[in-house]
């Protein structure tokens, strides 16, 4: 269950990334529940697909943000691992 | 000013239903078949609401499944970009209903159950095999790879089985539940003597919903909603009046809250005839209790006005003859021992069935 850099995580069934175009902005719907996506939620959930692996996304955003991946790996791996623990994303 | 858009729809597609649960939701005067809204008016109010700024769709009833339309619904709300979430009892749900429904584009299904053992489920419904059939539903959704969550309607005679209700639900392949106490409005508040819970039984229930929320991390997601009358502030009913869910009766009634016809002096708009957008932005109804400025006593000015919006205007006037007055689950509220007199006097095993024509002291 656990969510390591070897994963490859898609959204959880009964979740979808959307535009609302009333509020401008991205959200992710679910049962219940309407996450509003930041632009940093918005990065990484734009990468899941269910095929590319954590450490791919991470190497992604590192380049995209020119940042080191050390920093950008702790910043996926944890919104990573709080959407799995809140069930929007399966590891 | 402009006002919000609401978030959510909530469709009550019918008020029909199989089953017959003593604290049912629905009004005490339940609408007939002949003054149900067609197929092609329901889908014009789905492409409204998504266009006045809905993203949700909640499909209720009554048993929304008895609608012969719903594939037609269900996937009319998912061509405007609505998520569609069906509550259903399940009760009328088999594998090719449930195939049709998901082929359609449905989202997600909310099932209820009255109990963990079947037959005092069947005997809480009013419908004699009734849990059995919603295990074999549950199972055909889990087969369609539908997510589903369990809705669990718990009080006086079933607290004693949350936990089994809780391993049910991961026995179902849920992935999400909602402990739900009974809210005591129409039907509830008729039976009211038969379902409060008592202090130790809510207590009891709390902390095994915290234990199994701590245990279930990342596995099962636990919704719970707690009674009004072990409270002593009052819970934002419907998220404020008119803020962010309009609900839609089966005749076409525009409301801010599915209780809301038992409020006197209302005049419902109705979306058979006129706009969601106008409904929601210029009717007196929707107009009447949004935000603050209505509030007296110990509401106006209160640190808490705008995280409680005064609790329920169903309550208070179903409890203090005044849907203008501070919700008396609120301990500022002069009618606050109400509540407490009432948990005194709940020992009334039995109960009324809901059924059209029956409404309990009528």
């Amino acid at each position: 269950m656990s969510l390591t850099e070897a994963s490859a995580p898609r959204l959880a069934r009964g979740y979808r990334l959307r535009r609302d175009a009333a509020r401008d902005r991205m959200v992710v719907l679910g049962p219940e529940r309407v996450f509003e996506a930041d632009e940093t939620a918005l990065a990484i959930l734009a990468l899941i697909d269910g095929e590319r692996s954590v450490a791919e996304i991470i190497d992604a955003l590192a380049a995209q943000y020119a940042a080191p991946r050390s920093e950008i790996a702790g910043d996926v791996l944890e919104m990573l691992a709080d959407l799995a623990e809140r069930g929007v994303i399966a590891p | 000013m402009t006002i919000p858009p609401p978030l959510g729809l909530l469709a009550e597609l019918t008020h029909r239903c199989p089953l017959r649960c003593p604290y049912c939701s629905n009004p005490l005067e339940l609408a007939r078949l002949a003054a149900e809204l067609d197929t092609a008016t329901w889908l014009r109010i789905f492409r409204e609401a998504a266009e006045l700024g809905v993203l949700q769709l909640h499909l209720s009833g009554g048993e929304p499944a008895l609608r012969r339309d719903l594939p037609e619904l269900i996937r009319g709300a998912a061509a405007a970009g609505l998520y569609t979430n069906l509550i259903t009892s399940a009760v009328t749900l088999d594998a090719a209903r449930v195939t049709a429904l998901a082929e359609a584009g449905l989202d997600h299904v909310q099932i209820s159950f009255q109990d963990a053992d079947p037959s005092s489920a069947d005997r809480i419904g009013g419908y004699a095999g009734g849990h059995a059939k919603k295990l074999i539903a549950a199972a055909a959704i889990r087969v369609a790879g539908l997510p589903l969550t369990l809705n669990a309607v718990v009080h006086r005679q079933n607290l004693e089985r949350l936990p089994e209700m809780i391993e049910l639900a991961l026995a179902l392949g849920a992935r999400r539940m909602e402990v739900a106490h009974v809210q005591y409005y129409g039907w509830a508040l008729a039976n009211r003597d038969a379902l409060l819970p008592t202090r130790a039984q809510l207590d009891a229930a709390t902390a095994t919903v915290d234990a199994a929320r701590a245990r279930l991390k990342g596995q099962l997601t636990i919704d719970y909603v707690v009674p009004d009358y072990h409270a002593a502030r009052p819970k934002a009913c419907m998220g404020g009046w008119a803020r962010s869910v309009m609900v839609i009766a089966p005749s076409g009634r525009a409301l801010p809250c599915h209780a809301a016809e038992s409020l006197p002096g209302f005049d419902f708009p109705n979306a058979r005839i006129q706009s969601l957008q106008d409904i929601w932005t210029n009717s007196e109804a929707f107009n009447r209790y949004r935000g603050t400025a209505w509030m007296t006593g110990p509401c106006a000015g209160c640190p808490n006005a705008e995280i409680d919006f005064g609790g329920c205007r169903c309550q208070a006037f179903a409890l203090t003859g005044n849907a203008s007055n501070t919700d008396p689950a609120c301990a500022l509220s002069p009618h606050h021992a109400l509540l407490a007199d009432a948990l005194e006097t709940a020992t009334q095993p039995h109960f009324t069935y809901r059924e059209p024509g029956r409404a309990p002291g009528g």
